[in-house]
């Protein structure tokens, strides 16, 4: 390796990881995407098979079973292809990591020997993060939800919203102010005074989450991420939004390729309507946002890796590849005209789920 | 290999020697000569000839960027000013031409002016006509074989450096011209015309929106005789699509602007961050910064513009980076270089005209340069193949289509 050089090739690890994950995600993954997006249910049998691929366990800690590769841009080209195959199934297969990376990161030895065996046993087992809270004014660094100190407890109490709650999870990592920092909290999903009200969305409709009442939550001291140490909150959203950013390209490039080859297909006219400037023009300027918007997502997750504070290029590449998504994925439900606006049809939904690219902000998935 | 975005010591040391020639030698003058439309920028063009053309002291053995280091380089001259760098005296397009398609022997000697210690030479490439453009097909300017000579007759229009490459003994214009009309794109042939050859005039100086320090000229070929050895290329006729057969004439003139083409996006980047360093200075200097970890909601307007046209500018970087990466490793790279004008064409025409909105009066002011560089600007989508051409030539790579499939 030398890292010494601009360079726009995966190394051939990664490549081996990526031709793996991609096809995945088209045999298994895309086949089921529609029908677990109108049943509202994730394909279990799936959520196994994925396990079975150790895809989250390669960037968890290596003392517990892990592959120990926390590299962000080998966590960028997967989470890219797993979400080309579909999107809510890919954030079901990952969420693992929400709980399972942070832990890695800065959980303290009794945390990580409670948290990730579950994870990487012979079962997959969900996490689910509480970051988002229900308004306009969400500041990620400063939620609303607090914190306090209450002897050898802490107590926690506020309202949070877009966390993934699937069957098989036991643990939120709940993040909340405490006084003015934000950190991270462990809570188990029986925990008194923590209520969750599944929730309904404009997309994501195979992904359960709720939004969840924090009352009065006691926790112990230990629960808190990192011990003494604490966290930095400013790193796991950083990390997780060139993550979310990279499932945000493989959705584009689905619609992308699904808009592609219909307008390859369709005639209109006596001819493929992609033979017309209107629509060509549209799909070429698809293919160059897509490609932006992955390198930026590259970039940053480089730069991540190299260990220096990546506030910035997380946020271009995080806002590019929700703009992006949400523009592409509207092109192809154009290109597909009225076919575009049915349900059978995926550009229909995957617009739907690019939506909330702006609204996630961020998920700890890398 | 590995995804990496690294520069190597050598793109840094070349960074830093051409912004420092930018900040000392091209900034300064800037405004006068684009006010001073037409004058030459002899202390510019001195200044390069003598000190800036032997390049950067970079360490030949080490690990170099190749094309990459290159659009760092013009990024940064351009940064400095994008007409200044334009009327540098180098072989430009008219070389790229001429390194794409000719002989060895060609090359040594229609490039060696350019290396001696005369005086300051220019290269140009006549291709537009006052019906041509982008359809470089329908050119009607004819050369036809006298003996040992090509005749050249016609009229180019929009020749960058065409007043220096026509008038300064030592330099040349490539011109497109066809041998047969009747074979389309078949006929069509570059020729090398040196400086001062009878029969080419320089009839006029266009007067631009921007980039006024770099001549545009209007070139008349009346009988305008040159060697035979003068073709780059074939003299066959191919009937068919020369796209498609090994026609080194027409194909060697394209395959130029897939090397021309992101350093034309490298340009653009360079008048961008020129522009968005210029709006951040001035937002600092009145008490704003930019908040990248502020929430969404709590950005002012402003702020929320300046991110956008970050993100958009670092994109075009990078696709530009990308198109260079894949020629200096010998990739084809004609959907990547395209994609990277495209996206920097468009992308820095937003950015300096939003800029100039951002700034309010003091933008529209020509006390400061982000009026002019709005100005400078525009080109970058128009020449080397239209926002509207780089399109088409994405499309039908990533539609599979041949160019009678996708008009």
């Amino acid at each position: 390796m030398r890292p010494d050089l601009i360079e726009f090739e995966p190394t051939e690890e990664q490549q081996l990881i990526v031709d793996t994950v991609r096809q995945f995600a088209a045999n298994e993954i895309r086949p089921q995407a529609h029908d677990a997006a109108e049943a509202r249910k994730l394909p279990e049998n799936l959520l196994a098979q994925a396990h079975e691929l150790g895809l989250v366990a390669l960037g968890l800690d290596e003392a517990h079973g892990g592959g120990g590769d926390r590299s962000a841009v080998t966590g960028a080209l997967i989470a890219e292809e797993l979400a080309y195959g579909d999107l809510a199934i890919a954030l079901a297969i990952l969420s693992p990591s929400l709980i399972g990376l942070p832990v890695t990161e800065f959980g303290t030895d009794p945390q990580k020997a409670e948290i990730l065996p579950a994870l990487l046993g012979p079962n997959f087992n969900a996490g689910s993060l509480a970051l988002i809270e229900p308004d306009f004014r969400f500041d990620p660094f400063r939620p609303t939800t607090r914190a306090t100190r209450d002897g050898g407890d802490y107590t926690l109490r506020g309202h949070k919203c877009f966390v993934p709650w699937l069957d098989s999870g036991d643990q939120v990592l709940v993040i909340a102010m405490e006084d003015d920092d934000p950190q991270a909290f462990l809570v188990p999903r029986k925990t008194q005074g923590l209520s969750a009200t599944p929730e309904r969305n404009l997309g994501l409709d195979a992904l359960p989450t709720v939004e969840l009442e924090l009352d009065d939550v006691r926790v112990p001291a230990s629960a808190r991420l990192g011990g003494d140490a604490g966290c930095d909150v400013h790193s796991i959203i950083d990390r997780g939004r060139v993550a979310l950013a990279a499932t945000a390209v493989g959705v584009s490039r689905a619609a992308f390729e699904i808009a592609r080859d219909y307008a390859k297909e369709r005639e209109a006219f006596g001819a493929p309507i992609a033979t017309k400037q209107a629509i060509a023009f549209k799909i070429a300027d698809m293919a160059i946002e897509i490609d932006a918007a992955r390198l930026l997502v590259w970039e940053a997750a480089w730069l991540l890796d190299s260990g220096a504070k990546a506030t910035r290029e997380a946020v271009l590449a995080s806002r590019q590849a929700a703009q992006v998504a949400r523009v592409v994925t509207d092109g192809a439900v154009q290109v597909l005209g009225g076919y575009g606006y049915i349900r059978d049809y995926l550009p229909e939904m995957l617009h739907r789920n690019a939506c909330g690219f702006t609204t996630f902000e961020t998920l700890t998935l890398i | 290999m590995a995804i990496s975005f690294e520069l190597t010591d050598n793109s840094r040391i070349a960074r830093d020697f051409y912004r420092k020639m930018a900040i000392e030698q091209m900034r300064p003058i800037a405004r006068r000569y684009d006010v001073e439309e037409h004058t030459l920028p002899s202390e510019w063009v001195d200044y390069f000839w003598q000190h800036g053309r032997k390049g950067p002291p970079v360490d030949f053995a080490a690990p170099a960027d190749g094309m990459v280091q290159v659009c760092i380089q013009v990024e940064e001259l351009c940064w400095g000013d994008a007409a200044l760098y334009l009327r540098m005296p180098t072989s430009a397009l008219g070389g790229a031409a001429v390194g794409a398609a000719g002989t060895k022997e060609q090359k040594a000697r229609f490039l060696k002016p350019f290396k001696g210690d005369g005086h300051p030479v220019w290269g140009a490439m006549a291709i537009t006509e006052p019906g041509a453009g982008s359809d470089t097909a329908a050119i009607q300017a004819t050369a036809e074989l006298d003996g040992d000579e090509w005749v050249l007759n016609g009229t180019k229009i929009f020749c960058t450096n065409g007043e220096g490459a026509s008038q300064v003994e030592g330099g040349f214009v490539v011109v497109w011209a066809t041998i047969d009309k009747s074979a389309g794109r078949g006929g069509i042939k570059s020729f090398v015309v040196p400086a001062k050859t009878p029969g080419m005039k320089l009839v006029g100086l266009e007067k631009k929106r921007g980039i006024r320090a770099s001549d545009t000229a209007t070139l008349l070929f009346e009988n305008c005789r040159i060697p035979a050895d003068h073709l780059l290329g074939s003299a066959k006729v191919r009937k068919k699509d020369p796209s498609k057969t090994g026609d080194k004439g027409f194909k060697g003139a394209m395959a130029t602007f897939d090397a021309s083409r992101p350093i034309v996006a490298a340009m653009a980047i360079g008048i961008g961050r020129a522009s968005l360093d210029l709006c951040r200075d001035e937002l600092e200097k009145q008490g704003v910064s930019i908040r990248y970890d502020a929430a969404r909601c709590d950005l002012t307007v402003i702020e929320r513009d300046f991110i956008d046209l970050e993100a958009e500018l670092q994109a075009a970087r990078l696709l530009t980076w990308r198109a260079a990466w894949m020629m200096t490793h010998g990739k084809p790279n004609n959907l990547e270089a395209s994609m990277s004008k495209a996206k920097a064409g468009l992308a820095v025409t937003k950015i300096t005209q939003k800029v100039v909105e951002l700034l309010g009066p003091v933008g529209y002011s020509q006390k400061l340069l982000a009026e002019k560089w709005m100005r400078d600007a525009k080109v970058n989508d128009i020449y080397e193949g239209t926002q509207q051409i780089n399109q088409l030539i994405v499309a039908r790579r990533v539609l599979d289509y041949s160019s009678s499939m996708l008009r």
